[in-house]
């Protein structure tokens, strides 16, 4: 599985539109004044709708290959994936900022006292 | 395949049974997806949807439920609904389907009841002791090879309900019995023993009914847990009411 701009910016292009389209299209029957499973299930796809969105937004902006987020732009020469600890040692906290607002970054950096950040090798 | 079906409907406290035709149903469908299609044309007609409980729909998660012509998890042994299909019925078939029916058991909405009393129990169960830190070696603490398989023929149990629902006292025995087997037979479990099934057979004597020996509870089963555990549990059960447990540790 990768992940590349082109792809990452085709999704955030497409998910504000098919949010639309489902808050405009969905159809919940019955209340909330007891056990509604259409109403619980249509609550986790419209915040699916809104967390893929950050996903796609965090996984650009991370232009580095690390753990389960490989970038293909971000490859060694054998196609292993390439960290780039000067610029993105640090977990990325985001902060909400309204439906369809770019989430605001803080940025949680990464100290190692007793190890060295090293590469990894699978061979 | 076409069925009739006759499905319980419930909201808030008296419910009634409405029937539905079923088309287009496949013999390669689980009884869990045949009503998925039918609750998507219940949705295009603007009918409310069945409410029924369902998650892993592949046997292990204990959420699925459904009395089926009377049976619960339908007339296959050893399975729970999610794992009964379609092929088992025949075309035009009619099929009754009701929630549990337990006195524990209060209806929520439709097919959905709720069943956490089992939870209870189990909360009442209590710890057991195990030393933190590293990994002890596996060998220090023999385990007899009887005594493992036992235990894990009771730990299979997935805690759906059916042996509660199809007992006509509405007995939770069957259940609790695995819970407490699946420990009290093992070394690790020791220490707790005592205070384990007294605290678990007291609190299923709050909400359930009692035992008869009926059988029914192992008849349904998914998981096909033997009666034996019941008699195992009642022997711990005297055993620790008259045991001391001032001198064997009281918890």
């Amino acid at each position: 599985m990768e992940r590349s701009r082109e792809g990452l910016e085709k999704a955030l292009s497409e998910i504000p539109v098919l949010r639309e389209e489902f808050h405009k299209d969905v159809r919940v029957l019955g209340g909330d004044e007891q056990l509604n499973q259409s109403l619980e299930k249509a609550g986790r796809v419209s915040d699916f709708l809104e967390f893929s969105e950050l996903m796609c937004a965090d996984a650009l902006h991370r232009e580095e290959s690390c753990g389960g987020h490989f970038r293909v732009e971000s490859q060694t020469d054998e196609g292993e994936a390439l960290r780039d600890d000067e610029h993105f040692a640090y977990a990325a906290a985001w902060e909400f900022n309204g439906v369809g607002s770019p989430e605001s970054l803080h940025k949680e950096p990464l100290d190692f006292e007793n190890v060295q950040l090293a590469q990894r090798s699978y061979k | 395949m076409r069925l009739k079906l006759r499905i319980w409907r419930q909201s808030g406290t008296s419910g009634e049974f409405r029937d539905y035709d079923a088309t287009d149903v496949s013999e390669d469908m689980s009884f869990l997806e045949m009503l998925d299609e039918l609750n998507e044309r219940l949705i295009e007609s603007g009918e409310e949807p069945i409410a029924f409980d369902s998650d892993c729909r592949e046997g292990i998660c204990g959420m699925c439920s459904l009395i089926i012509d009377g049976r619960a998890h339908g007339p296959e042994l050893g399975t729970a609904t999610c794992q009964l299909h379609m092929r088992k019925f025949h075309d035009g078939q009619q099929i009754t389907i009701e929630p549990w029916r337990a006195r524990a058991f209060p209806v929520v909405r439709d097919l959905v009841v709720d069943r956490s009393p089992l939870d209870r129990i189990i909360e009442a169960g209590g710890f057991i002791s195990v030393p933190t830190g590293s990994a002890p070696e596996a060998n220090d603490v023999p385990v007899p090879k009887e005594a493992a398989e036992a235990a894990m023929d009771a730990a299979s149990c997935i805690g759906c309900g059916a042996c509660v629902a199809a007992c006509p006292n509405g007995a939770a025995q069957l259940f609790t019995s695995a819970k407490v087997a699946h420990l009290n037979l093992l070394p690790q479990g020791a220490p707790e023993r005592d205070s384990r099934v007294v605290g678990m057979v007291d609190t299923m004597e709050h909400f359930f009914g009692s035992c008869t020996n009926h059988g029914e509870c192992e008849k349904a089963c998914p998981k096909e847990i033997s009666i034996d555990f019941i008699a195992l549990m009642n022997r711990d059960y005297v055993r620790a009411k008259f045991s001391n447990r001032a001198l064997a540790g009281r918890h």
